[in-house]
């Protein structure tokens, strides 16, 4: 089966804005969650689209 | 050898000859493989003989052999499906695919060019035994002219203008001008994407060529063309890296955002402008009575 639009994963600063039902990593600095979404990008062949300043999701499509 | 014998072995030669005359390895790069081009001058030479020998059965009044024309109908359908096969398969491992649409324009194309050359070789072959062998050529010259007409097609560049923009970020969005192509998070990414995309705009220039480039098959076409004529920078497991056309829909300008290995604005204007107007992608909204020009 392949996934189509699907969130991977979601990287966040800010645990506040992420309720879970997905793979979630908190970062602590958004160095850190850029460092994080470049490699799980690569990882999981999807895109790291940037939602907010301190939360991107990794969307296969 | 009777009095048949030259003027088809003449129609065979001539359909043949129309028929490497249709073959062609251009930019498009197909076929490029020896074997290829082989299959298609052996098919061209079958429908070529096809062509040839009708002739001489109507004058020898043998109305019944025609019908073998028939057969030749359903032989060259397989031509069309094992194009669309072949070319639908090796499309999984492209890095840019083709799309279907253009992968069924090209299967019809390689099906009429059988028919054309059927025609050729049956108007020669007739040409020399009604007239003689000058009036044959003559005929086999014009015929070639004729499908070198027929097969020609429409060009994007006589639909639409074409602009070069400058792709730009507004927050994680990239834009081309102001259509929205995508929303690349990585700042990383963002400089990669900047360094080597490059943006066009193309808008239409009547209201017919407005749905024909809203065509999705259309589009993958013209980002298919660019990707192979200056390369792509991209590479399997990075989807962040794909070329993208989106389309207006205020007032049906398509934005195409390309990823180069080669940026030279000029010659991506003209390769964009070469590339074929599929025919399944053409629409004609102003044909249909009571539409406004």
């Amino acid at each position: 089966m392949t996934l189509e639009k699907y969130i991977l994963a979601v990287i966040t600063t800010n645990p506040k804005k992420v309720p879970g039902g997905t793979g979630v990593f908190f970062c602590d600095s958004k160095e850190e969650m850029e460092t994080f979404a470049a490699n799980l990008e690569a990882i999981l062949d999807g895109i790291a689209h940037g939602l907010s300043e301190e939360l991107y999701v990794i969307v296969k499509h | 050898m009777n009095e048949y014998t030259l003027p088809i072995v003449f129609g065979l030669l001539a359909g043949t000859i129309s028929r490497l005359f249709m073959l062609r390895t251009d930019y498009r790069q197909y076929p490029t493989y020896l074997h290829g081009k082989i299959i298609h001058i052996a098919l061209g030479f079958i429908a070529a003989g096809l062509g040839a020998v009708a002739g001489p059965s109507i004058l020898e009044e043998e109305f019944t052999a025609v019908t073998f024309l028939t057969i030749a109908a359903s032989q060259f359908r397989e031509v069309r499906n094992m194009e669309r096969n072949t070319l639908t398969e090796l499309d999984h491992y492209e890095l840019v695919t083709r799309g279907k649409t253009y992968i069924e324009g090209i299967a019809v194309a390689f099906e009429s060019r059988n028919y054309l050359v059927i025609f050729t070789s049956l108007i020669s072959t007739l040409g020399y035994l009604i007239f003689n062998v000058w009036m044959g050529i003559i005929l086999a010259i014009l015929c070639m002219v004729l499908s070198k007409v027929l097969m020609a097609g429409g060009k994007l560049k006589d639909i639409v203008e074409i602009e070069y923009f400058e792709p730009r970020f507004e927050g994680a969005g990239l834009y081309v001008d102001n259509i929205y192509i995508m929303n690349i998070g990585l700042p990383e990414r963002q400089k990669e994407v900047l360094k080597y995309g490059m943006g066009f705009i193309l808008k239409p220039k009547t209201f017919n060529a407005r749905s024909t480039i809203a065509n999705l098959g259309q589009r993958q076409a013209v980002l298919h063309d660019v990707s192979t004529a200056l390369g792509v920078y991209r590479d399997s497991g990075t989807p962040a890296l794909v070329p993208l056309a989106k389309r207006d829909l205020d007032d049906g300008r398509v934005g195409v955002f390309v990823l180069p290995q080669e940026r030279d604005i000029e010659r991506a204007i003209k390769v964009i402008g070469q590339v074929p107007t599929l025919e399944n992608a053409i629409r004609m909204p102003t044909e249909k009575g009571g539409n406004k020009k």
